[in-house]
């Protein structure tokens, strides 16, 4: 994405609660229409910052502008944006459709308007008819979709949501997550989604930003914040990781390579090697990644390992191999492709090759 | 079924309770059913059933003028300190400052002086400033002593309020007064209503701070306590005793029940 289409930019953002930061000079972009997730543990800053797009919090230093206006000085109430709260905040005093009409006071539309709207928007979140329900008649799932409703009826430039998912259930959260990146896609608004379940966050997002004690470490796409991870925190927050020691080896200009712990010394694809030869550096292998086989296969890197404990888990499985050279056994998960017999399919203590595709190796930036 | 340990009936407590109740209860019993006695004099035996004594009282101007200086004095107290407990309790709920709770128990305090220092306090005040005694005084006096209990009959509206709804109206484009009336009063109202009717109840019932601070119109306690001097009004005294308690239980009650609805529901729980 380039700079031009920036819809909202973040702009060296810090925010102090008294003496503890909680936001630590963020910069980032987000184009128009974009699912935009904000990833991390709790107390890593992500409600903050996303309560600072929403004006109810005021940043210490530094700019966010929304649609090339500066932020600063717009309370939440003169914002381009609408927020979903994780509470829901549906007010208990009002009906389903006072509850979504809400916002509508100052357009001073007349009432056969404002209920068409209303309408309009009860069956895009699938709840027609609900409109002179009480607040307190509904269910977590309607609640959630009523807030979205009330938010979207005011056609917000940007939707902030705060965790809207994390009070449903396990089923009701995947329904949602689909319905809900669906609507997206419908009214083709910005999103910015705070999570700390880093699957809706790779379900939902267009971008992620994974953040961690105020800072942001890493804004990719799912595939790329999986496949490529730029730091050893962002590698093992997202799915799991191996992690080797290594030491930069080029064997000339051609092709890269590193002496690897346990794996020997590795070809890596070039683009890679930012460092120059004999820096140490953390090079990173997903479990998925590895092929498993009794016998040393043909061609490509193969190492010879034993087999310390396997997990059986339906569609896969889990398998811990110690090598030679290293202290941590590896992780290698590998799909059950043919059926399993006996639950674990591979008996203790067996030996095995483990092979990988060099394309796979991650080089982190971290040491 | 002998259910669990601790939901198990008490007995000795429950006999407690009801004992409790009526040493509280019963000597306050016997002024209506003297004022239903026909006899000039409060003692057994009862003489016989008459109305007579409601009656007078019905006759009886000066009655019906203390009555309606204490509803002046009660509905202004009533509305004013309502009025600064709403902002008091929204202030102490909604924002952090410095010796909070320090501000709370003295918010409170007039509940544990005794009255008589409030009225002493008061009668020199405004006789140094050269105020003469008059309804509004006495208001002023009902005013401190009416506030703590508006206080904590809000409070537990307010604390019991999820901040995100004021949030949430001010995200959806409402400034601050809007919001307050679209959101926060309409959520508070119950707690509000309870506040007018116990704060109402107490000004009408408050005998020390109006014994000070009355100047030429009496309110009704203080038509009562002129009363007294004149044993055959005596049994007046205790019709209008009778009727002043069922009012004040009525509203008390009114006002208890009235300041729980929906405090107790949590909202996800329908969920």
């Amino acid at each position: 994405m380039t700079r031009s289409n920036a819809f909202i930019s973040i702009r060296e953002v810090d925010k102090y609660f008294g003496s503890f930061q909680a936001i630590d000079s963020v910069s980032m972009e987000i184009a128009q229409g974009e699912f935009f997730s904000l990833l991390g543990a709790s107390g890593c800053g992500k409600t903050t910052l996303l309560r600072m797009l929403a004006g109810f919090e005021s940043t210490t230093s530094g700019e966010i502008f929304i649609d090339g206006q500066p932020m600063s000085d717009v309370p939440p109430h003169h914002r381009p944006v609408n927020m979903v709260f994780q509470s829901y905040a549906i007010f208990p005093h009002l009906n389903v459709a006072d509850n979504i009409a809400y916002g509508l006071r100052k357009q001073k539309l007349p009432k056969a308007k404002r209920m068409e709207m209303v309408d309009e928007m009860l069956n895009l979140i699938k709840l027609p008819g609900y409109g002179q329900r009480k607040a307190n008649e509904l269910s977590g799932g309607q609640r959630q979709r009523i807030a979205l409703a009330r938010a979207l009826i005011l056609r917000p430039k940007v939707l902030l949501l705060d965790e809207p998912l994390g009070a449903l259930d396990k089923q009701l959260r995947e329904q949602m997550q689909l319905e809900l990146r669906a609507l997206q896609r419908q009214v083709g608004i910005t999103f910015v989604f705070v999570t700390h379940d880093q699957e809706e966050a790779l379900t939902l997002s267009d971008r992620i930003a994974v953040m961690q004690g105020g800072k942001v470490l890493q804004v990719d796409t799912p595939a790329g914040l999986y496949e490529t991870p730029r730091t050893r925190e962002v590698a093992s927050f997202i799915g799991n990781m191996n992690f080797f020691r290594g030491t930069v080896r080029r064997n000339g200009a051609a092709t890269g390579a590193v002496e690897t712990e346990g794996l020997g010394t590795i070809p890596v694809a070039l683009d890679q090697l930012t460092k120059p030869d004999g820096t140490t550096v953390q090079v990173a292998l997903r479990p998925e990644k590895f092929t498993l086989s009794g016998t040393k296969p043909e061609a490509g890197m193969a190492i010879e390992g034993t087999i310390t404990n396997s997990a059986y888990l339906g569609e896969r499985s889990h398998h811990y191999i110690r090598i030679p050279g290293k202290e941590e056994p590896v992780a290698v998960s590998t799909q059950n492709f043919q059926r399993a017999d006996g639950g674990g399919s591979t008996s203790s203590e067996a030996p095995v090759w483990l092979s990988w595709s060099p394309d796979s190796v991650v080089i982190l930036d971290d040491a | 079924m002998s259910g669990t340990y601790i939901r198990r009936p008490n007995r000795p407590l429950q006999i407690y309770a009801v004992i409790f109740l009526i040493v509280l209860y019963v000597p306050v019993l016997f002024i209506p059913l003297f004022s239903l006695n026909d006899s000039l004099y409060v003692r057994f035996p009862l003489q016989g059933f008459t109305l007579q004594w409601y009656y007078e009282l019905w006759e009886r101007p000066s009655v019906w003028n203390a009555l309606w200086n204490s509803v002046k004095v009660g509905a202004v107290v009533s509305v004013i300190s309502t009025i600064l407990g709403v902002i008091t309790a929204r202030a102490i709920t909604r924002y952090r400052m410095p010796g909070k709770s320090a501000l709370v128990t003295f918010i409170m305090m007039p509940l544990v002086i005794p009255g008589i220092i409030f009225g002493v306090a008061l009668l020199v005040l405004m006789s140094r400033l050269g105020v003469p005694l008059s309804l509004y005084t006495v208001s002023l006096g009902h005013l401190i002593v009416c506030m703590p209990f508006a206080v904590a009959t809000l409070l537990p509206r307010f604390e019991g309020f999820d901040p995100s709804m004021e949030e949430a109206s001010a995200d959806l484009g409402e400034n601050g007064w809007w919001t307050f009336w679209r959101v926060t009063f309409p959520m508070v109202l119950p707690g509000v209503i309870a506040s007018l009717l116990l704060t109402f109840t107490i000004s009408f019932d408050e005998f020390i701070m109006a014994f000070f601070l009355t100047g030429t119109d009496p309110t009704l306690p203080m038509y009562i306590w002129g009363q007294l001097r004149f044993p055959q009004e005596f049994p007046s005294i205790l019709a209008l005793s009778s009727l002043i308690l069922i009012v004040s239980f009525v509203l008390v009650f009114t006002a208890q029940r009235i300041g729980r609805v929906g405090l107790n529901r949590d909202p996800l729980e329908a969920a």
